[in-house]
């Protein structure tokens, strides 16, 4: 058999690629549990585009003007107001979770059950944390601001209703993710994934950092903008 | 960072060095605490929203590549994820010539009305 001349990278890696497509066999070198994970991220990241799509379409076109996120989120601190304070507190505390989440899953391929158990329940508390200064923003936005999906004080309408939307279906990913979490950690440490293998851990760990993810989007975006 | 020439340890799963990581965390301490500081000092118009988008953007990749192990995927996955997430640049161009659109004629018929 002659042998093949060694090709430049850059044609192997697009011959790599059509050869991985084209040929009978799987596509795919993942495992099925965490490809579906992958699309179900990728049909999440679709939902949250279009939550983001549809708050860009109503602030550009609103003819009122657009309340001051920054004055609007600020906390006032021993007699101050300042900007977006809660907000970059909740900002934090998801990159931190991230971090446990990351530690974790290098701990669970270490096979590391304790560990992998305390900082998936550090990741939890702190996504929990996350979601109990979230319904605090909400209960101060609608008792002491009188925001309403339909109106409010501050100017454009459209504020309230992209509000509540983006951040309440985040906030609802953020809860069902501690949930998940907490039943996975419980899992480990019940020795329920000690022949399976702990891809269990990356799979949780992906749907989290999504979370985390979609957050520095709507940080950007509803909150800095 | 995300460039380390380590390749896709097979066998269970991603298994990278935790060194890695806590750079990562940091890096993201640091992208967040300069986003905010982009509001609280108060930039504005174009320098703003520059600054804003580098930031998000480098945190979104950070956060994909090295946490979620993005970077050392095959490269059918890559393919299979990122060629769908295009579509989404389309939509917002759509929506922003639509949202122009309706904002004009709000000006013209409603006489700078809701």
């Amino acid at each position: 058999m002659a042998s093949t001349p060694a090709v430049n990278t850059k044609s192997s890696y697009w011959q790599s690629l059509v050869t991985d497509w084209s040929a009978d066999r799987e596509v795919f070198k993942l495992s099925w549990g965490k490809l579906m994970m992958w699309i179900f991220l990728l049909s999440d990241t679709f939902i949250f585009s279009v939550f983001l799509i549809g708050y860009m379409n109503v602030r550009m076109s609103a003819t009122d003007s657009w309340p001051l996120t920054s004055e609007v989120f600020a906390l006032h601190v021993g007699g101050a107001d300042i900007p977006l304070l809660l907000i970059a507190i909740m900002t934090f505390i998801l990159i931190t979770s991230s971090g446990t989440m990351a530690m974790a899953v290098n701990c669970a391929y270490q096979r590391n059950k304790a560990a992998t158990f305390k900082l998936m329940i550090a990741t939890a508390i702190l996504g929990a944390s996350f979601v109990g200064m979230q319904a605090f923003e909400w209960s101060k936005l609608i008792l002491d601001e009188g925001v309403r999906p339909w109106a409010n004080p501050m100017g454009a309408a459209q504020f309230g209703s992209a509000f509540f939307m983006i951040t309440g279906f985040h906030g609802m990913h953020v809860s069902i993710g501690v949930i998940y979490l907490t039943v996975v950690a419980i899992k480990v440490l019940r020795g329920h994934y000690d022949e399976k293998g702990f891809q269990i851990v990356e799979i949780t760990g992906l749907y989290w950092h999504f979370v985390d993810l979609v957050w520095v989007f709507i940080f950007a975006f509803f909150y800095l903008w | 960072m995300s460039g380390q020439p380590e390749t896709a340890s097979h066998g269970e799963g991603q298994q990278h060095p935790i060194g890695l990581y806590f750079k990562v965390w940091i890096l993201l301490f640091v992208l967040s605490s300069m986003s905010y500081a982009v509001d609280y000092f108060h930039f504005h118009g174009y320098l703003r929203w520059t600054l804003i988008l580098v930031f998000m953007f480098l945190k979104a990749g950070l956060i994909i590549s090295v946490f979620m192990h993005f970077a050392w995927e095959p490269s059918t996955l890559k393919l299979a994820l990122g060629l769908p997430v295009i579509t989404i640049i389309v939509f917002i161009a759509f929506m922003a010539i639509e949202a122009d659109y309706t904002f004009l004629s709000r000006l013209t018929f409603m006489s700078g009305g809701t």
